[in-house]
């Protein structure tokens, strides 16, 4: 990615799409978080959610491969213009996480992140902090996941 | 026997949860899938970065605690879910062969305002290693459902 002195606030980092299948939900869940409205349909249609939904986990985790993926394709194409890239990561925590709407089968989640602040690094001469705000929105328009992620990024070297 | 409603949660309780090893497949396949940056996927790699040797994604370490809960409690509850989750710091990497525990404390419980059926209950719960050191530490809501909806709490 870029060098943390090129960051600008209001940036975008990433915007991606995620449609959560009934297996993939339930594979997810059986691994990490097995309540039975993650689980089992039948048991998701009795309890307050109404129908199976993905953990919350797990709405965050295909955010965090959606990143991934696309900061790839950025870095490739930057690599094939020559630029420099900052190396990224780790990160060092989130806040405010909201899951605000539940994640049913079939929902295609519509992610972006955008820079809300940009500080330097007080352990890190080399590196400043880049905090970007997540949101996922489904197909209908509604919000359905939102949190606030800060992460290392390299600076250009001086 | 009977499971956890949201009045069992007191205020100040304590409890803690494993070991749990945490192997160097499981750390690389969770990569792989979800968060496939070379700190968590290669040694070699990792080294170079400010993990400074391989580590889990932190969404891994979050999805650990997530299921040492639900073993641990959750499951034996009335959980209705969480709104969410106030904070997470990833303090210190997780690395391959650690064995991990968990500590969870109560920090405060209240009825819900709008659904007499649901109580919530905050918790800080702390991902600690074999010498005691916390490697990340998260506060969280969770939702129950209540022995006694609406009953003066």
């Amino acid at each position: 990615m870029k060098y943390f002195d090129d960051l600008r606030l209001g940036d975008l980092v990433m915007t991606g799409q995620h449609t959560f299948h009934a297996d993939e939900i339930k594979a997810f869940a059986r691994r990490f978080d097995p309540q039975p409205f993650h689980v089992d349909e039948e048991a998701a249609a009795n309890s307050h959610f109404g129908a199976l939904c993905a953990s919350g986990w797990h709405t965050a985790a295909a955010w965090m491969r959606l990143l991934v993926d696309h900061r790839r394709a950025v870095e490739e194409d930057m690599r094939a213009r020559g630029e420099p890239m900052a190396g990224s990561g780790p990160a060092l925590g989130l806040r405010d996480l909201k899951w605000l709407k539940p994640v049913y089968v079939g929902d295609a989640i519509n992610y972006k992140s955008e820079i809300t602040e940009l500080r330097m690094s007080g352990s890190r001469l080399t590196h400043g902090l880049m905090t970007i705000l997540t949101t996922g929105v489904n197909q209908n328009g509604a919000p359905v996941i939102s949190f606030y992620s800060t992460t290392f990024v390299e600076r250009r070297p001086a | 026997m009977s499971k956890l409603h949201w009045e069992d949660f007191k205020q100040g309780a304590v409890a803690v949860y494993g070991p749990r090893l945490v192997t160097r497949e499981e750390i690389v396949a969770f990569a792989a899938e979800f968060d496939p940056q070379p700190m968590h996927l290669d040694e070699a790699a990792a080294v170079n970065t400010l993990l400074g040797g391989l580590g889990a994604s932190g969404w891994h370490s979050c999805c650990l605690l997530m299921r040492m809960i639900a073993d641990g409690f959750i499951l034996n509850s009335t959980s209705m879910g969480s709104p969410g989750i106030d904070e997470v710091k990833w303090l210190k990497p997780l690395r391959p062969g650690m064995s991990i525990r968990l500590r969870s404390t109560v920090l405060e419980t209240r009825a819900s305002g709008k659904r007499p059926e649901m109580g919530l209950a905050k918790f800080l719960v702390e991902i600690i290693d074999d010498n005691d050191a916390v490697l990340t530490n998260l506060t969280t809501t969770l939702m129950f459902g209540r022995r006694h909806p609406g009953a003066a709490a």
